[in-house]
């Protein structure tokens, strides 16, 4: 197939539908969204190509940004810099990419190597290695794949380029590379370890941000029409709706450098005198029903506005907010025993066998 | 304590006069193209009945839509050079970038980005170049411009950069009004700095529109000093308002809430405002409007305002009434005959029938001519008004964040359509004066002062306890008294990924205004 060009209704798309998969996590796309549509205004264009499509030899870069969202919405991220980061492993490995992917598609990562591309004329490959996003860099299909840890590059906008060269797994690169991107100013684009076109075959959670448009679309077309942007979304993906309700408490704290907390909320409607808690790491972990187990991860527990259908943040998400609870299947990788040690509840702390919602 | 409040609203400009508490008299005038007449008649009418004979006034409360009107209708807006401080980051995210093209036109004197601002940790991101600066304000000498509006990275975290620039750009421009971001609010370069670039565009209206209030009172022989309401149903000294008009963009919708709570006596409850074509229903908290969620958008700019959430539908008392029919089911609204009611309603020997000639009909209103809507027959009275109350219930409960049974509170002048018992509502509150519900607010509204900044390497309760620290202040220089101030809002947010103790703390105070 050949690399499809993304038209700039696509990437709006794009960015409400990588939100509701930041499950929570990996910051609001608004801010990658306005830069794509100040590149497209000059009148760069960026393609989409399939995995499938790769070659075997092809080489494939991991752009994207790493940091405190509150940083992010005063250091503005741009394409530049994220550019810069991708050259720098390009002269540390002495090759030049042939494609580049998200680094999670979940979040503002998720349209973040389109600034990239746009500027490098190369394609985006239609996948990534997270399927949603996930707050540590070893929660990925290719490091439960085994490939390499390293070498990852990280860039500050006023000529600060680090790479980290050797670790011995993905652990140890997450742990350092955050101690550069603190050092910086807590942001910094970054290209992760470069991959070959048949590491991304092989590993890569494929289709990914065709599902994201394929969302945003679902939502912004019910916005439009008035209708149920929520029911939409069940109505593109294989999803199922857990609860409706309102917030009535945020908890928060931070430990080890992640946002903990639980979020409760009351349910309305068909839900009312139920109560729903959810347990987040950045993302949403762990639904729990009257104290009963009922999405946990690698399932998505995606919350969003009741009225926007738009995905609600763990940093953002307030007292009296009106949210819908859904779950949306997760990749396959990450339900083989090797996946779920990686990113099953255990992975962060909770003493549950993996049940699914889809199960 | 006696208050005078006034809201200038599209059509009418309406003026209370309260008195230990009470409403002693509430007047209605029509509002005028250029503003100050109508607030002298109201002010004469007010005034006719003797009330004010004598009498010491604490103070004027102006209400106004004057400002967000401004920007919707894109009119006296002035042109804007926007300085930024913050190079290299964030260049290709310009000031004016996410704005409305038709809007930016406007507004867009110029931009600069020049290398400055700060960390999250108050480390300097890149020292303030201070030639780049001056340079700047000589290119915008030379065009000709005199609103500036400064925004530098982080700046509500340390504004120093800000102010310094502003001292060189005034050195160059001795006469230039500039707008710092850091005066208003929060973390959002983007957001932070389009509320000041839009409260640069403001400058000149803002001057001549508080130009023209001052003058009004002045020549209605009133002695009071004059403070302007703001969106949060606070008051702020005339100066500071005219340095920071946006602060006053959608006060009006505020005020009939704060007057809501006030003339009902209850702090906790929904309230919907009936105007003569739309109706917003909000909710209050502590006697003031429930803030909304998330970015608001004015006249198209994405802004971090405090604003009240709202939901505003079309329905009113001049609601077009299309009776059922062939063609169609019974259908109140949207569309409105706004203030040509008095002539377009069938009541008043027009030819649009209205929410107003229904009750009317009904014996609800005692207005107009009766005998022209006596074909109105009771049963159709009825289905009107059940529509109307479905039209309400569907918006309060869209509004409500509590499962139960809540106290509704209904003002404005088209209250009546609002019905005595409705599904997810204790009890309908009707009160005395409500149809002027907006000018007290005005009247009785209060002063506050915000905080909203990150914390390192405090306790959390030292943490919270500075930040009340500085809302205090900010709260008296706006002009409360101190012994009055009250905590409303106090939230701390610790913050993912950022080293130390990080924490962003937001703390409100609100006061009484101090006495003169």
């Amino acid at each position: 197939m050949t690399p499809r060009e993304l038209t700039i209704d696509d990437i709006e798309s794009l960015a409400v539908g990588a939100w509701v998969l930041g499950t929570g996590g990996g910051g609001n796309p608004y801010l990658p969204l306005l830069n794509m549509r100040a590149l497209y205004k000059e009148g760069h264009r960026v393609r989409l190509m399939q995995a499938a499509d790769l070659a075997d030899d092809d080489l494939v870069a991991g752009a994207g940004g790493m940091g405190a969202p509150l940083v992010g919405i005063e250091r503005m991220g741009d394409p530049l810099t994220l550019t810069r980061a991708i050259r720098a492993m390009e002269a540390h490995i002495k090759r030049r990419f042939t494609a580049l992917m998200s680094v999670e598609i979940g979040g503002g990562n998720g349209v973040r190597p389109l600034m990239a591309a746009a500027l490098m004329k190369l394609p985006v490959v239609d996948s990534d290695p997270m399927g949603r996003a996930y707050p540590e860099g070893q929660m990925t299909s290719t490091a439960i794949g085994g490939l390499a840890p390293c070498p990852i590059s990280l860039v500050d906008v006023r000529g600060l380029e680090s790479i980290v060269h050797s670790t011995p797994h993905a652990r140890w690169t997450e742990r350092v590379a955050r101690k550069i991107c603190v050092e910086y100013g807590s942001t910094a684009s970054m290209c992760t370890p470069p991959r070959t076109g048949a590491e991304v075959k092989k590993w890569g959670i494929h289709g990914t941000t065709t599902k994201a448009i394929r969302i945003g679309e679902a939502v912004r077309r019910a916005q439009r029409l008035h209708e149920d942007a929520v029911a939409a979304i069940l109505a593109v993906e294989p999803g199922v709706l857990l609860f409706k309700g309102k917030v009535i408490d945020v908890a928060r704290r931070v430990t080890e450098g992640y946002l903990r907390g639980i979020l409760r909320i009351d349910g309305v409607d068909e839900f009312r005198g139920v109560a729903m808690s959810i347990n987040f790491q950045n993302e949403w972990i762990v639904a729990w029903r009257d104290e009963q187990p009922l999405a946990m991860t690698p399932d998505l527990i995606c919350v969003l506005d009741s009225v926007s259908g738009e995905a609600v943040g763990s940093e953002t998400i307030r007292y009296g907010q009106r949210v819908t609870v859904i779950a949306l299947p997760p990749p396959a990788v990450f339900l083989t025993p090797k996946g779920l040690e990686h990113v099953g509840p255990r992975a962060f702390g909770y003493d549950l066998d993996f049940r699914s919602v889809f199960a | 304590m006696r208050r005078i409040g006034i809201d200038v609203g599209g059509t009418n400009t309406d003026a209370v006069l309260i008195e230990e508490g009470k409403v002693v008299r509430a007047v209605k005038a029509p509002t005028s193209e250029d503003v100050t007449t109508g607030i002298l008649d109201s002010l004469k009418s007010l005034g006719s009945t003797g009330v004010l004979q004598g009498k010491k006034i604490d103070g004027v409360m102006i209400g106004t839509t004057h400002f967000i009107n401004a920007v919707v209708q894109r009119r006296h807006l002035t042109r804007v050079a926007a300085l930024r401080l913050g190079m290299p980051a964030s260049a290709s995210l310009p000031p004016f970038c996410d704005w409305p093209e038709g809007l930016a036109a406007l507004v867009r004197g110029g931009v600069w980005m020049v290398e400055g601002g700060h960390e999250y940790d108050g480390r300097l991101f890149m020292p303030l170049d201070e030639a780049a600066v001056t340079r700047a304000a000589e290119e915008m000498k030379a065009a000709g411009l005199k609103s500036v509006g400064i925004s530098a990275i982080f700046s509500p975290l340390d504004p120093g950069h800000e102010r310094r620039a502003a001292e060189l750009v005034a050195k160059v421009i001795p006469d230039a009004v500039i707008t710092c971001s850091s005066d208003l609010g929060r973390i959002g370069l983007l957001e932070r700095e389009n509320a000041g670039l839009l409260n640069a565009a403001l400058a000149d209206l803002a001057r001549d529109t508080i130009a023209a209030f001052e003058k009004a009172i002045a020549d209605s022989g009133i002695a009071a000093p004059l403070f302007i309401t703001q969106n949060d149903g606070t008051v702020a000294e005339a100066s500071q308002a005219r340095r920071l008009p946006v602060y006053s963009f959608a006060s009006g919708a505020t005020n009939s809430m704060r007057g809501a709570a006030y003339l009902s006596g209850l702090s906790d409850a929904m309230v919907i405002d009936v105007g003569g074509t739309t109706t917003d229903v909000g909710q209050l908290k502590h006697g003031f409007p429930r803030e909304a969620n998330s970015v608001v958008k004015v006249g198209g700019v994405r802004t971090l305002f405090r604003m009240p959430d709202l939901l505003s539908i079309g329905l009113g008392g001049g609601s077009h009434v299309q009776l059922a029919s062939e063609q169609g089911p019974l259908k109140v609204g949207p569309v409105s005959v706004g203030y040509r009611l008095l002539r377009e309603g069938i009541a008043f020997g027009g030819e649009q029938l209205t929410t107003t000639d229904i009750a009317i009909a009904a014996g609800v209103l005692e207005l107009g001519d009766r005998k022209k809507v006596a074909h109105l027959d009771a049963a159709t009275c009825k289905g009107v008004f059940a529509e109307a109350a479905r039209m309400a219930e569907e918006a309060i409960d869209r509004m409500k964040t509590e499962a139960g049974d809540v106290p509704l509170i209904a003002v404005g002048g088209g209250a009546f359509l609002i019905p005595e018992k409705l599904p997810g509502v204790s009890r309908v509150i009707h009160v005395e004066h409500g149809d002027c519900a907006n000018a007290v607010g005005a009247a009785i509204a209060q002063v506050s002062g915000e905080c909203d900044q990150i914390f390192k390497d405090l306790s959390r309760a030292e943490a919270l306890s500075a930040a009340q620290g500085i809302a205090n202040d900010r709260a008296v220089a706006a002009g409360a008294a101190r012994a009055s101030l009250n905590t409303i809002e106090s939230e701390d947010m610790p913050l993912a990924y950022l080293p130390g103790n990080s924490v962003r703390v937001r703390v409100r105070v609100v006061g009484d205004v101090a006495a003169a």
